[in-house]
């Protein structure tokens, strides 16, 4: 007797369900992006006009910009990079592309999110505690982070921010070991190793990396913690001079000590946000394309080699920071070996859509903007990664601008890209094309407008981290007068930026009100998420992104082959 | 599908299915057929269902497999501590006359650390075997055949020495603490005495987790009806349990040897 498993009941409660914890997490995500854009323009609008003031606040101090950009930082970073694209998509979509049923460890799942809830809602009371806001960045470097003598947002706020990261680090690796559990131990009858679409390839590096890099920054964090609190030193000097107090400390500690740990976790973090982005467009340009991905194990093999580089790379950081210059070349070294991987992502990229006559649909061209933003931020890694060239430009605006397209817009794209490639498969209804391309041509030529110029007042002297660059006297003040009308330039395509996202919401907004209802598979996919559902076991018979020449018929990966002649096994 | 579409590599079989008796190849039959195996040879053998509905092992090792990626984090973890242990024993400052000072002075390590290694060891070793004792087949089947939970009977005993051993460890580490504060080696006193608190208290409680652990398993041994449960459950704590051991050797090595 032959028994023929059937698919089983669900064994698990609806709020531990990863398609709960994965919308919680987009939640969790959606509130912290719209905190962060209001922030981040309310400090171009103060950059560009110092005297404008914040409705029901007044004129923005110089305190209170940099609360802005600690919490403009904090929040896009952690909250929006890392929730959302990693744990949002990865839990409503990895466990049907791999054929898995639910995550490995569900209750663990709803625990991490939960985690994660609580210290978003932690950072937000930095706002209302006494002190407000804390002011050191969101790389918190000591000696400025270690003690409220620093600044108003020093004492409360900046132990609101040490215990929201703590969680925030904690919810991270517990998710990331689920993410890892699951991929590893879940694979549906016939998903090797090989046939994993490149986004569970992704989010398996990314986890790999969370693993590692967010448990060092819980000890630093606890180690700060010590500095603040307990009186011991490992990250102050001996002796220090802080806002008209001399600060004795017992030992030899250093600033460049929180440095090291603080970028030993910040690189890798901005690979975790950067790479499920890779990973879905590799799918997605394949997808619409109807070409299959060139050199599939390459791509798998630099998809791992990104995060295994991401890892060695974190000196470039700190090339300004009093680095010993011989490490400095060590880490220039690594982190211009990083574009060799990643240009080879880029090729294959480019050689999917070449001459292949793509079909534009909206995630289509999200994607492609995926790729344009990355080659566009991306051609100026190598030049940040030469210390020489790196002293001059590491405080000006040309990073911010840098790592606004690589990694902020190019993330974002990807979100986007995810929203509209997956959005029948999360509310069983499509997003309306049309509206949809409006938003992808605002968004695109705004996020150039305001970031690209970036580069050019950089490269003309202008500072990061500073609150006011105007009425200062001398030839700083005649410098920095020149960039000022690029300045009020990008503070505009900011603005306009932010309203280019109303159709966006427009279009979610419809989609409840007058919803497409859809649930086959809309864009003639190949990979096992938008396998029909039937009552037989998911098993996988092939790997992704399987055409024809002509691209109108394909061989999804969940479709038995329907003869040996067809040479499947 | 349309013949149209030419398979890659990874869909053509790397080895000729096996066929009973001649496989055409002229060669002896492979070797690695299967031989039956789960008693009776009606396909019906768990190896023979798909991936997920394998039997219990499956979620033995799906709990081993996050346990194991869990402890790989924590060990990022301490990695960090002791990196900075070196950085920090390794730095100093030049004072008013020019002169090299280096701060660090080696916290004396109390000797009853020694005995609190000890004990820990002990502990390891009741709690693998509180663990065998739950896989042990002839106890197992017993259960199975209903002749009462002798697989959590005996693994409860063991589980309850190790509960106690980790306990005395914990205290005995409260006594060193208390022996370094009436020498006013406090956590603040020096770079050494900063890294002797910070290691031994993250040890400790990481310890503590692994208390609560064993309290939650000695319950489900109690409670649960599910074999597997108990297993899994058991066997998890345990492994944590060893990784903790192993590490505080490490620690204890780097205190003791490493100032």
């Amino acid at each position: 007797m032959k028994m023929q498993p059937t698919r089983a009941k669900p064994e698990h409660s609806r709020i531990t369900h990863h398609r709960t914890v994965g919308f919680g997490y987009l939640a969790i995500s959606l509130s912290a992006v719209a905190a962060g854009t209001v922030l981040s323009l309310a400090m171009r609008l103060h950059l560009a006009w110092p005297g404008w003031s914040l409705p029901l606040h007044g004129p923005i101090l110089p305190e209170e910009y940099l609360a802005l950009v600690t919490m403009h930082g904090t929040l896009m970073l952690f909250f929006v990079l890392t929730v959302a694209p990693q744990n949002g998509f990865g839990n409503l979509i990895l466990p049907a592309q791999i054929g898995a049923s639910r995550m490995a460890f569900p209750r663990l799942n709803l625990l991490s999110m939960a985690v994660t809830a609580v210290a978003l809602f932690v950072l937000f009371s930095a706002f209302i505690v006494p002190g407000g806001a804390p002011i050191s960045g969101w790389t918190a470097y000591p000696p400025l982070s270690t003690s409220s003598l620093a600044g108003p947002g020093q004492g409360w706020g900046m132990d609101a921010w040490l215990a929201s990261i703590a969680l925030f680090s904690i919810g991270s690796t517990l998710a990331a070991v689920n993410t890892l559990t699951t991929i590893v131990k879940l694979r549906c009858d016939g998903m090797t190793w090989e046939r994993l679409p490149l986004t569970v390839w992704s989010w398996f590096t990314a986890a790999l990396l969370s693993v590692i890099a967010f448990s060092v920054l819980l000890a630093a964090l606890l180690l700060l913690f010590c500095d603040r609190h307990l009186g011991t030193a490992f990250f102050l000097p001996h002796t220090e001079w802080m806002n008209g107090v001399l600060r004795q400390h017992g030992g030899d500690g250093s600033p460049l000590l929180w440095l090291h740990l603080f970028w030993f976790f910040g690189h890798p973090e901005v690979y975790i946000a950067i790479l499920p982005g890779m990973g879905l467009t590799s799918m997605v340009i394949a997808n619409f394309a109807r070409r299959r991905v060139f050199a599939y194990r390459l791509m798998i093999a630099t998809t791992l080699l990104i995060g295994l580089l991401g890892i060695v790379v974190w000196g470039h950081h700190m090339f300004v920071a009093g680095l010993n210059p011989f490490a400095g070349s060590a880490f220039a070294l690594s982190s211009m070996a990083i574009a060799i991987p990643a240009t080879a992502e880029v090729l294959s990229w480019l050689a999917m859509v070449w001459r292949s006559r793509p079909q534009l649909t909206t995630a289509m061209v999200f994607a492609l903007g995926f790729v344009s933003l990355f080659v566009a931020g991306g051609l100026t890694g190598p030049i940040l990664a030469q210390p020489v060239l790196d002293e001059y430009l590491h405080n000006t605006f040309f990073v911010v601008g840098h790592f606004h397209l690589i990694m902020a817009m190019a993330g974002v794209f990807g979100l986007f890209c995810a929203t509209y490639y997956w959005f029948p498969l999360m509310f069983g209804r499509a997003l309306s094309e049309r509206i949809g391309k409006v938003h992808f041509w605002g968004t695109i030529v705004f996020a150039y407008s305001t970031f690209l110029p970036m580069h050019f007042t950089g490269l003309a002297g202008e500072p990061r981290h500073y609150a006011q660059l105007t009425g200062i006297p001398g030839p700083t003040g005649t410098l920095l007068a020149a960039t000022m009308p690029l300045q009020r330039h990008i503070t505009v395509s900011a603005l306009c930026l932010g309203l280019a996202q109303l159709p966006f919401l427009l279009n979610l907004l419809l989609s409840v009100l007058r919803p497409v209802r859809t649930t086959k598979n809309l864009w003639n996919a190949t990979t096992m998420e938008w396998a029909p559902k039937t009552d037989k076991l998911p098993a996988a018979y092939r790997g992704p992104c399987h055409y024809s020449q002509d691209g109108n018929e394909f061989a999804p990966q969940w479709e038995e082959p329907s003869s040996t002649a067809d040479g499947g096994a | 599908m349309p013949s149209t579409i030419t398979p890659p590599d990874i869909d053509r079989p790397r080895r000729p299915d096996f066929i009973e008796g001649d496989n055409g190849s002229g060669r002896k039959p492979p070797t690695d057929k299967r031989t039956g195996g789960n008693g009776d040879n009606d396909g019906d053998g768990w190896s023979n269902r798909p991936q997920g509905k394998r039997g219990p092992r499956e979620r033995l090792l799906r709990a081993r497999t996050g346990l194991f990626f869990a402890l790989f984090g924590d060990l990022m973890f301490f990695i960090a501590l002791v990196s900075v242990f070196f950085v920090t024993k390794a730095s100093g400052h030049f004072d008013a006359y020019n002169r090299y000072i280096n701060e660090w002075l080696p916290t004396a390590i109390p000797s009853i650390l020694w005995l609190n290694t000890a004990v820990l060891l002990l502990s390891s070793v009741s709690a693998e075997v509180a663990r065998r004792a739950m896989f042990h087949e002839i106890d197992v089947m017993d259960e199975w055949f209903g002749f009462g939970r002798p697989t959590s009977k005996r693994a409860g005993i063991w589980l309850w020495v190790t509960l106690l051993l980790g306990a005395m460890f914990l205290a005995g580490q409260w006594v060193a603490w208390g022996q370094l504060s009436t020498h006013h080696a406090f956590l603040r006193a020096n770079p050494s005495s900063h890294f002797f608190y910070i290691i031994t208290i993250s040890h400790a409680v990481h310890l503590f987790l692994g208390i609560a652990a064993l309290i939650a398993a000695l319950v489900t041994l109690k409670h649960s009806r599910v074999m597997a449960t108990r297993q899994v459950l058991v066997d998890g704590t345990v492994w944590y349990w060893h990784a903790m051991g192993v590490l505080w050797i490490f620690l204890f090595a780097l205190l003791e040897y490493g100032q």
